[in-house]
């Protein structure tokens, strides 16, 4: 499905992405790991056009999108949760989930379906971006980008300052979209979440991949985790 | 009803004429402003080709159908829509190019852009003022039971408020309305979306360009007459209106024209020459005592 030959990416100066390959394969939950700073969020954002790599390829369902604009790479059908949520806070959840609507790209995701999913988008749907809570922010993000029905879901740690209740329906969330055939990269600091849904893992240091192992494989690799995961 | 209050009621009227037209100025700037981040010194410019080309419009109009009834509502429509393609080639093939750059380029194209165009209106139109016609629908005064008032006047504080109505619905109500919006919060979130964030600003500076054109018509026969200097003016009077109101702020723009409107005309009664001295301490004593103006978000 996605397939990411030995990208160079910079930011700013700094040379941070240094040679990265992956292949995805079509309903797989992919987990880039690693430290701050190791390039994980540098690489998403190469792929989805936010940060075009100088060096490198990247190839989606056979289409070469290295140098896509963001919404060009969007309405192929890669959509992404970024870190901070990115909510629209002047807008209401309802507003916010209608800009995640893409004429072209219709299917399972609509307006019902994300409300039937996440009751508590349609409890607050008058509420105002600013006016919900870190948990609920995280759920209209994934909501949002399931409106524009992709194909390819990129959550940059979905997890993060979140209560142990709603990383569990996140992480449930992540998991029943994989079975029905969504494809998952998803990069995280909460190791012992992505070993509970993810099917392979690749570890991020200094803007390579050190390691990559089937789920079973890192479970059972303490020395990776340790090294270069624990926090 | 003695004759003094009538004149004050009337002066009042025609302040808020005034601000309202000043609101559409501002409301379009607010737009450009509130999405792009573009402060548009060419707006004067903008609403100085709207009344000329609204001008041309009547005038070719009534050479072709030999009476001038009905050019003024084509000059209406056909006015702005100029007035917003212009604005379309301009941001596509000018401002876009500066959005990566500092800002003061922003200023230095739409301040350069204002020169030009005034320039280009004296080679066309010549530099004596031209005679802007009334509508013979709106010719003459209504009877309003406490005063007589012209029925332009009237027409135009009807009207405007209408337009600034349904530009409000189309940015609060719609799906577009919202995808501008989100755009002037956060830009790459809504390209991650598949939107085609260019696109919106071209369509959004159109619209804000579209409405100094209308403003342009609108003014044309309140003022009487046309020269190349008319929009530099009314750009200073809609930024003291943007600044008084809140920058970004629509309902503020508002407020704004109206508040200035209003004492533009009370002064102009009471101590005339002092009149835009007066407008210009009114903004400085709002931004003394709430600078981020009268409904600014902080």
């Amino acid at each position: 499905m996605l397939q990411v030959e030995a990208i160079h990416s910079y930011y700013g100066e700094s040379y941070v992405v240094q040679g990265i390959s992956m292949v995805l394969k079509e309903g797989e939950i992919l987990t880039l790991l690693g430290r701050n700073g190791a390039g994980k969020t540098t690489t998403l954002r190469s792929i989805v056009g936010l940060k075009p790599p100088r060096r490198g390829k990247i190839v989606f369902m056979g289409r070469e999108i290295t140098r896509m604009k963001p919404f060009e790479v969007a309405r192929l059908g890669i959509a992404m949760v970024p870190e901070e949520r990115r909510i629209f806070s002047s807008l209401t959840v309802e507003e916010n989930l209608k800009i995640g609507i893409q004429k072209g790209r219709v299917g399972r995701w609509t307006l019902e379906s994300v409300q039937k999913l996440f009751p508590i988008l349609r409890e607050r749907r008058h509420h105002r971006g600013n006016q919900l809570s870190g948990g609920e922010q995280q759920i209209l993000a994934i909501a949002r980008a399931l409106m524009g029905n992709p194909k390819f879901l990129i959550l940059d740690e979905p997890s993060e300052g979140l209560a142990p209740l709603i990383i569990k329906l996140i992480a449930e969330t992540i998991k029943s979209l994989s079975t029905e055939g969504m494809t998952i990269l998803l990069v995280e600091q909460n190791v012992e979440m992505t070993l509970q849904i993810a099917h392979r893992h690749y570890v991020l240091d200094q803007g390579k991949i050190i390691y990559s192992d089937t789920n079973e494989g890192l479970k059972n690799n303490r020395e990776i985790r340790d090294r270069y995961l624990s926090v | 009803m003695t004759f003094d209050t009538t004149l004050i009621i009337s002066q009042l009227f025609n302040g808020l004429v005034w601000g309202i037209v000043l609101g559409l100025l501002a409301m379009g700037l607010t737009i450009i402003f509130g999405m792009m981040g573009v402060i548009n010194f060419a707006h004067g410019a903008l609403y100085l080709v709207g009344a000329y080309s609204a001008y041309t419009s009547i005038m070719a109009c009534t050479q072709w159908m030999g009476a001038a009834t009905g050019s003024f509502w084509i000059a209406l429509v056909a006015a702005p829509i100029a007035v917003g393609l212009i604005g379309m080639v301009v941001e596509f093939f000018l401002l876009r190019r500066m959005y990566e750059r500092e800002i003061i380029y922003q200023f230095l194209l739409t301040f350069g852009l204002t020169l030009v165009i005034q320039e280009l209106v004296t080679i066309i139109w010549g530099g004596m003022p031209r005679s802007f016609p009334t509508p013979d629908l709106l010719q003459g005064v209504v009877d309003l039971g406490f005063m007589l008032y012209p029925k332009y006047r009237l027409f135009v504080l009807i009207l405007t408020p209408l337009i600034m109505l349904a530009v409000w619905l189309l940015l609060v109500k719609t799906r577009y309305g919202a995808i501008i919006r989100a755009g002037t919060e956060d830009r790459d979130m809504v390209n991650l979306l598949g939107i085609n964030v260019r696109r919106v600003f071209t369509v959004v500076f159109s619209i804000g360009a579209a409405m100094a054109g209308l403003a342009g018509v609108l003014a044309g026969p309140i003022i009487g007459s046309i020269q190349p200097d008319l929009g530099n003016s009314v750009l200073l009077a809609s930024f003291v209106v943007v600044v008084v109101g809140g920058l970004g702020s629509f309902t503020g723009a508002i407020a704004g024209a109206i508040l200035v409107g209003l004492v533009k005309a009370v002064t102009s009664m009471l101590w005339a020459e002092a009149s835009n001295a007066i407008v210009f301490a009114l903004m400085a004593v709002v931004l003394v005592f709430m600078p981020q103006g009268l409904l600014g978000k902080r």
